[in-house]
This record gives structure tokens, sequence and C-alpha cells, in this order.
């Protein structure tokens, strides 16, 4: 399947292990990946914090670059959330309708990275290979927003060598709401100090997800604390296999 | 259409909408009390736990919160009818409307009401409407004491204390710091009072006893009113809602216009909704439902005040106006992360907890609280607890697109809009951002408000390539 | 302008869009649904702390006098069947509250009960009387005839008359204001006792 790939500026720019690693399991699988460059940002920020206008040619960005394509993957539940739930919204206020509809057909083909190995590829065992004690935090807008339910986990259980361990409270916000833990720095702190908690006490040495914003902030923490556990995204660990 | 005819928002200089200091610096405080962080801690994690146990009991919930969210968008979409059939039919049963087009109208009513019993004192079933407003200053003003019957508001009352829950308004204060304050300020209290909470509750009762026995008005606010039977409706746990609403000679109830319901028969998704979003209970002990006045049998005066200050501003918003749908459950506060650890004396709001920030800043205008709908991180928690499935994340980011702007972040904001609308402008920005070498991993060098992240966390690495830099590399022969 | 029409003129310049909202969907289990089940009634009753006791109607008298306690007089409403009337009971007749919350228990008939939620409503009919009755006095008694009992909510709904004063009692007067957990025993009767008939 010809798959048109969404990095993410957050990916792109910070973490592109998480990108690379998309890539990488999708051509492993037998697929062909395209990248059109033309490709920035979902404008998730923008709207967040209150910049809708602002966003507009972000949304339509991502309308155009996309529309060519019939299945189009990000490697973010929060992204994914947006184009999805977000972007229509933003159309009809500050667009026009036919960008509105346009943005809606394409939210329609924009899959999160486990939606689109499950629902549209059919396929829990991607043959990866990740000898680690894992805890999997499952990112708000992954949860409640897309949700994607169990499908992450569900991997991670096909995954061989994965020692894979419950987070307590998994579904408790880790304070990162992007502008949130700007503006609401010290309360975001205190939401992370008992998520870093919970996967301090779950002894694994990988805390993965679905989004690498979540992992920044997670990690951002559990690295300040030196904790030595470490922050891997969904794709990171679904790319390895026993040969690299 | 008059100029007068125009929606309006809640005036300032009355009642409890508006807090004296941002979202972020009042939450400071309230993050550095342990004792408070505990306390709270403790009762939103037991009030999850129960009131998961008895939805997990109804095999039809989902459809329940699908039907009172339908009852509740039907009920906005015709509300100046409804409130007409409202009136119309309580007035035949005996019963006194009142219109009060905000606080000082309503406040201003209700004195007026009181002064003509001649009485001194009222006693109050909890209200929201009535803390909104700010009856009590209003009527203390006026020479007339007014006194809470509700425990928590009791403790709130004699603790000299500010409510932070819109169900349990004590939530902040455990069993000790209760029994504190009731050796401290509750008249003739039994000075071997224990902090075990039956003890605390029987304090309670006897305390009120008298009073209830000898004042001659009550004032309360109502859960519900039903437009076509004009049977308006309390829903309480200890029976001073009883007491209130049984006792008195004359019964004030303060209502604002949105908790109108169309049909009686539309309760029986309230009636399981409410109790066990709410309480956690499969039903709540008490629930008192009158209709005007029934002669020889409870208030033989009963005056209904309808109140707008500012309800029907939030109406004019399409966006927004669900807020209005809020049946003052409290399942949003108790599950919310951010409520959980700043408490409800942040928000500076009677409604704290994410209906909070969606609705102060609606009742007031958003520029008179415009850090509210910033204090979330979008998770999401409280749309998926609410009974009546009010979109909170989606309104709050609608909020924020409409509150005022610093300026300083309007040029930040629309320069990164810039740079990302211009895919090669923002390659090159991506690698001229060795950010890490300016600012280190610790953020020392970054700006406020960015600074505020790196205070708690480490910037991760930044890396030698982009991705897209490695896209292109590898697509070169 | 009157405030009456200041505020409904706002009210419909705020709905100058003309909201167009969908039918309400009703799929929740309606009246009807289940029969009602006396065994989930007494569950959830004793769950909440009220106390059951299947008697005969001829049993009714001596129960409800045992449990008004030693020296306590039981106290009726005026159309209380005069079956179930302990002897040495007075009635209300525009009591005054003193008199009321002096009774060492009241007893009194029921109009409905919903089994799911463990709830007993009155209406103020005579064998249940004016609602300061079942408030003032520590103990009530309350008589329920096996065919008052429904299964859910919207049965109760269904039935009642709204016109008339309804209490809904779910266990004894309780709070959850200390810690958001559940106490019995704060303004209302502090103990209730449900006597479920068997004949
Ligand atoms: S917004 Fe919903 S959950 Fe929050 S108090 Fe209102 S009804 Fe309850």
């Amino acid at each position: 399947m010809r798959i048109a790939f969404f990095a993410t500026c957050l990916a792109d720019t910070l973490f592109p292990e998480a990108a690379k690693a998309t890539v990488r399991l999708l051509e492993r699988l037998g697929h062909e990946v395209v990248f059109p460059f033309e490709q920035t940002c979902c404008g998730q920020m923008h709207i967040n914090t209150g910049y809708q206008k602002e966003a507009l040619p972000l949304v339509k960005r991502y309308a155009s670059t996309f529309d060519p394509y019939d299945v189009i993957v990000v490697p973010s539940g929060s992204c994914a959330g947006s184009i999805r739930h977000q972007h229509a919204m933003v159309a009809s206020a500050y667009g026009d309708a036919g960008l509105a509809a346009r943005s809606e057909s394409v939210a329609a083909r924009t899959y999160e990275l486990s939606e689109l190995l499950i629902d549209v590829l059919g396929i829990e065992d991607v043959g990866a290979y990740y000898p680690h004690r894992v805890t999997y935090h499952p990112t708000c807008h992954s949860l409640r927003m897309i949700r994607v339910g169990d499908k992450p986990l569900r991997l991670l259980r096909k995954v061989r060598g994965l020692d894979l361990v419950e987070l307590p409270g998994a579904e408790q916000c880790c304070g990162f709401g992007g502008t949130f833990a700007v503006k609401n720095a010290e309360t975001s702190t205190a939401m992370l100090a008992d998520k870093m908690t919970s996967i301090v006490s779950t002894g694994a040495d990988v805390c993965t997800a679905g989004d690498t914003s979540c992992l920044m902030h997670i990690g951002g923490g559990l690295n300040r604390l030196r904790t030595g556990v470490k922050t891997v995204h969904l794709a990171e660990i679904l790319a390895s296999t026993e040969y690299s | 259409m008059t100029f007068l005819g125009m929606p309006v928002t809640a005036p300032r200089g009355v009642g409890h909408l508006r807090g004296d200091q941002p979202f972020p610096e009042a939450a400071r405080e309230a993050l550095g009390n342990s004792q408070l962080r505990r306390n709270l801690r403790h009762a939103t994690t037991t009030i999850r736990g129960k009131s998961g146990r008895v939805i997990a009991e109804l095999p039809d919930w989902q459809q329940l919160r699908d039907a009172g969210s339908a009852i509740k968008a039907d009920v906005m979409s015709r509300l100046p009818e409804l409130l007409e059939q409202l009136e119309e039919r309580v007035t035949a049963a005996g019963g006194v409307v009142h219109w009060a087009a905000d606080a000082n109208e309503a406040n201003a009513i209700v004195t007026d009401l009181v002064r003509r019993t001649g009485s001194e004192r009222v006693i109050k079933v909890k209200s929201m409407a009535t803390q909104e407003i700010g009856l009590n200053e209003a009527l203390e003003a006026a020479g007339i004491t007014p006194v809470e019957t509700d425990l928590a508001e009791l403790i709130v009352q004699l603790g000299d204390d500010k409510p932070s829950h819109i169900l349990v308004p004590a939530i902040h204060r455990n069993r000790s710091e209760i029994r504190e304050i009731f050796l401290r300020a509750m008249p003739g209290v039994d000075p071997a009072l224990t902090d075990d909470p039956p003890v605390l509750a029987a304090a309670a009762r006897r305390y009120l006893r008298e009073t209830f026995l000898s004042t001659k008005v009550a004032v309360s606010g109502a859960n519900f009113a039903i437009a076509d039977t004009g049977t308006l409706g309390v829903v309480e746990s200890e029976g001073n809602g009883r007491m209130c609403l049984t006792l008195p000679d004359t019964l004030i109830t303060v209502m604002g216009i949105e908790k109108v319901l169309p049909t009686w028969g539309d309760l029986e998704v309230f009636l399981q909704l409410l109790p066990r979003a709410s309480t956690g209970e499969r039903m709540n002990p008490y629930t008192t439902m009158w209709t005007g006045v029934t002669p020889g049998d409870g208030p033989q005066n009963f005056h209904l005040v309808l109140l707008d200050n500012g309800r029907s501003a939030v109406l004019a918003d399409p966006a927004g106006r669900s807020a209005l749908h809020c049946i003052r459950c409290s399942a949003c506060l108790n599950v919310c992360p951010v409520y959980e650890r700043t408490g409800g004396h942040s928000y500076g709001s009677v409604y704290p907890g994410p209906i909070g920030a969606v609705l102060s800043p609606q009742l007031t205008g958003v520029a008179d609280n415009a850090s509210l709908p910033y204090a979330s991180s979008l998770c999401g928690a409280c749309f998926d607890a609410c009974p009546v499935k009010i979109d909170i994340p989606s309104m709050l980011v609608h909020l924020r697109n409409k509150v005022p702007h610093p300026p300083a972040e309007r040029a930040a904001m629309a320069a990164a809009a810039r740079i990302m609308n211009r895919p090669r402008l923002y390659a090159s920005a991506q690698r001229a951002a060795k950010m890490a070498r300016i600012v280190g991993r610790r953020g020392r060098g970054l700006p406020p408000p960015l600074s505020g992240w790196t205070a708690g966390r480490d910037l991760p690495e930044f890396p030698k390539q982009t991705f897209r830099d490695w896209w292109a590399q590898r697509e070169q022969p | 302008m009157s405030s009456r029409d200041l505020i409904l003129g706002r009210v419909r310049a705020a709905l100058r869009d003309a909201p167009v909202v969908a039918a309400v969907p009703r799929e929740y289990r309606p009246a009807g649904t289940n029969r009602a089940d006396l065994e989930v009634l007494v569950d959830r009753l004793v769950d909440y702390k009220a106390e059951v006791y299947r008697v005969t109607s001829a049993e009714v008298a001596a129960t409800a006098a045992r449990l008004a306690g030693e020296g306590g007089a039981v106290l009726v409403p005026p159309g209380l069947p005069g079956e179930w009337r302990p002897e040495g009971a007075y009635a209300d007749e525009n009591l005054t509250p003193d008199r009321i919350a002096e009774a060492g228990a009241v007893l009194t008939a029921a109009a409905v009960a919903v089994a799911e939620t463990g709830t007993i409503v009155l209406d103020a009919s005579p064998d249940q009387g004016r609602r300061i009755i079942t408030l003032l006095p520590d103990v009530h008694v309350c008589v329920l005839r096996p065919d008052q009992v429904v299964a859910s909510v919207p049965d109760a709904i269904a039935r009642l008359e709204p016109g008339r004063p309804l209490t809904w009692i779910s266990g004894p007067s309780a709070t959850s204001d200390i810690e958001l957990n559940r106490v019995e025993g704060v303004h209302g009767p502090r103990h209730l006792h449900v006597l479920i008939l068997t004949d």
C-alpha cells in the first residue's frame, strides 16, 4: 500500500528517530511510504492556544498536501485528533465550505499509527523484537479524543522479548497539554510528578506512548530526576527487530 | 430588536464569579498546601470509585446520557416558551414568579420578600445560584441573618471560608479540620467532640434543630423545574432540604433560567443521571418535589425567582451554550487532574473545575476570567464523565480563541504560523534552531514563559539531523 | 420594560440563530421494561442502612409499636388503615412541630417504591400525611404493599402524580460531606424501617 507520512513538526525537528522508525516499520511490512515535503505542522498548538485564525493556513496546507493520498499516517494521537476534530471547525470558521469539506475528507483518511496497523493493515504482530521491561502510557488524546482503545497494547503484546507491565492510573493525564505546560507550568509539574511516580513504581526501563509531545514532557521529567527510565515512541519499539 | 433585549453578561461588583488573581497564581498557593492536596486526592479518589461502581450497574447509562444531552439541547432551543409555560403553571398552583435580570435584582427581590415577612433570619438549602449572586452578603447588609443548613456549607460558613466544590463545598477540609472548626465556631458544641464523621453529623443536627423549627422563611435553589406541571425539585442528602422546604411559612426559590425541563416524564432521565454522577449513589437520600402551594402542607407562600445573570449571554454563543446544560453534578470536578491538584478556590468563582472554566468566563465575558479557559490540559476526562455529555474540551478551545491575547504572545504565534506555512523557511529554521547550545538542557536561556516548562523538566537533546533532512539524503541516489 | 420582558427578549435574541435540535433519543429502558423484583428492593434498602421486615397486615401495629421503643408513642397520619394503627398511637390533626417531634416513631404507608434504587416515595395521601410528620420524628416506619413496588425510576415517574407534594426517600438521612463518604444520620429520621406486607 502507498502510505503518505505526516511526520509532525515535533518528530521532524526534535524526535526524528520516532519518524524514521515509522518509515522503517511500514517499509519492512512491505508498504511504500511517501513524505510530501510541503508538510509542516498541523496547527494544533495554534488552535489550542486560541489562535484559530493564524492556524488556518496550516489547516489549508495539511489538506492540500495530503489530499492526493488515500491513506495518511501520523505517529501522534494528538495531531491525529486535531486533524480529525479541529481542522474542519477552523476551516468553516475562518475559511470556506469547500476547505471544510476537504479537511473533513482528508481527516477521514488520516490514521494514527496503531489505527493504521490494526484497522487498515489488519496486523497485530509486526514481527518486532524488543527485550525490555516496558510500560505504556495511553496519552489523553489517543485515549479520549481519537479513542485508539487497546490497539497499542495489542501491538505491544505481540512484540517478542518485551515484558509489558501495567501502569497504575494509566488514564490520568501526564500534565503536558501543550500550552498548558507553559501557562500553568506548576500545575503541569504536579501532574507530571504523579505520573512519574507511577512509571517508576512499575520497575519498567522504558515508558512508551503514541505521542512524542507527552513523551518529551515525561522524558524531560524522568531525565531531570535521573530515574534511569527512558521514553521511547511506540513506533521505535515496533520497528525494532533482532537484527537491528 | 431593541438594545435592551441584547443578552448581557453578569455585572461586576456583586456575587462570586470573578477571582482576585489569575488561575496560575491562585493555583501556586494550593499546589504548595500538602494537607489540601491530600484531602482532595482522598475525596476525589473515593467519589470516582463510588460513582464508577453504581454507573456500571445500569445497562443503559450511555443511552440515558444521550437522552439527557438531547433534552437539554431541546430546552435551550425553546427556552422562552418553556419559561412562560413554567410561570403560568407555578402561578396557577399558587406560587408567585419573579424575574431577575441580574444578581443585583435577584438580591433585591429576595431581600424585599424576606423583609415583608418580618423575619430577621432565613434558613438556606445549599444553592449554587444564591452563591453566584452573593445573596448572603446582600441579606446581611440588610440586617437579615442567612443560616446555611447543608453540612458542608455550614462548615464553610462557620470556618469563615469559601466553598471549593459545587456539591461538597468543604471538600478541602478533612474530618479533623471540621472538628476544629466546630469546636471553635459552633455555639453550644460539646467540648468532647471527636472527629468521627457520625459524631460530627450529630453535632450539626443538634445545632440546627432549633433554628429549623423557629425560622419562618427559607431560601432554596432548585435542581429542576418542570414546565408542563410547574413542579420544582431539590435533590439532597441530609434532610436539611426537607426541613427548609417543609417547615417555614414562606419559601423563596432562586433558580437559573436554564434549569427548566419540558415535561414531568423527563425527570425519569435526570433522576437516574444525577445521583449516580454526583454522590455516586443509586439515589440520594432525599428528593423533595412541590408544585406551588399545597393547602395545609408545607410553606403557604411560595416565590420562584428566575435568574438570568449572564445566562442569556451564554445562550447567545452557539459554540458555548451547552455549558447551560450542566446539572451541577460535579463529576467533571471529581475526575479533573487540574482540580484535584489546585482545588476549587484557585478558579476564583463559585463554579470551579472544568465546568467552571467554561461557565464562569461565559457568564462574565471572557475578558474578566481570561485565565480560566487555559486552566486545563485538555485531557478530556471531564467530557467522558459528564452525564449530559457537555464537550468541555472543545468549549475550552473555543473560549481560548475569544480571549484577549497578550501582544507578545500574539506576535510570536503569528510569526510561528508564518514560518510553518513556508516549508523552506521552516526547514532552515529547524536547522538554525540549535537551541540546545544556546539554552542548555535545563533551558536556563529560555525566556519566560517557556522557562516555566524547563523548571521541572529537561529539554530533549537536539538531534544532529531533522527527519526532513534525513529523508532528503536518503532519497538521493 | 419589565424584567420579565427584558429577560425573555434577551433569550429570544440569544436564539436568533434558531438552533435546530434532533429529536430526543429515548433508547434507555422505559417504564415497563422489567418486572419489579422485591429481592432487589430489599438488597438496596439494606445497602443504604434501612431495616426491612416482612409482616402480615395484622402484625404491622405491634411491629411499629416495638420499633417506637419503650415509652415512645407512635404518630400516624389521619388516614392510616385502622388495622395498622398501634394501641396508644396518636394521629396528626394539625399537631404542632413539638408534638410531632416527640413521637417515638411515625408510621405511614407509601405511594411507590423503586426496587433498583431502594427508594420509597411518599405523596402525602391520607395514609401518608403531611410532609412534616415523616421529617421530625427520629424513626420512620413505612409500610409497603408488594404491588406498590416498581422496577425502575421511569416506572415510578409514570405512576406518580406530579401535582402532589412528593418526597423520595432512599435510606435514612445521610451526608457525603465529610471526605465524600456516606455517613447516616443528619437532620431527617435517623432510622428507616420498611415493613413489606406478605398478605
Ligand atoms: S459539566 Fe457535566 S459533569 Fe460537570 S458538573 Fe455539569 S453536568 Fe456534571
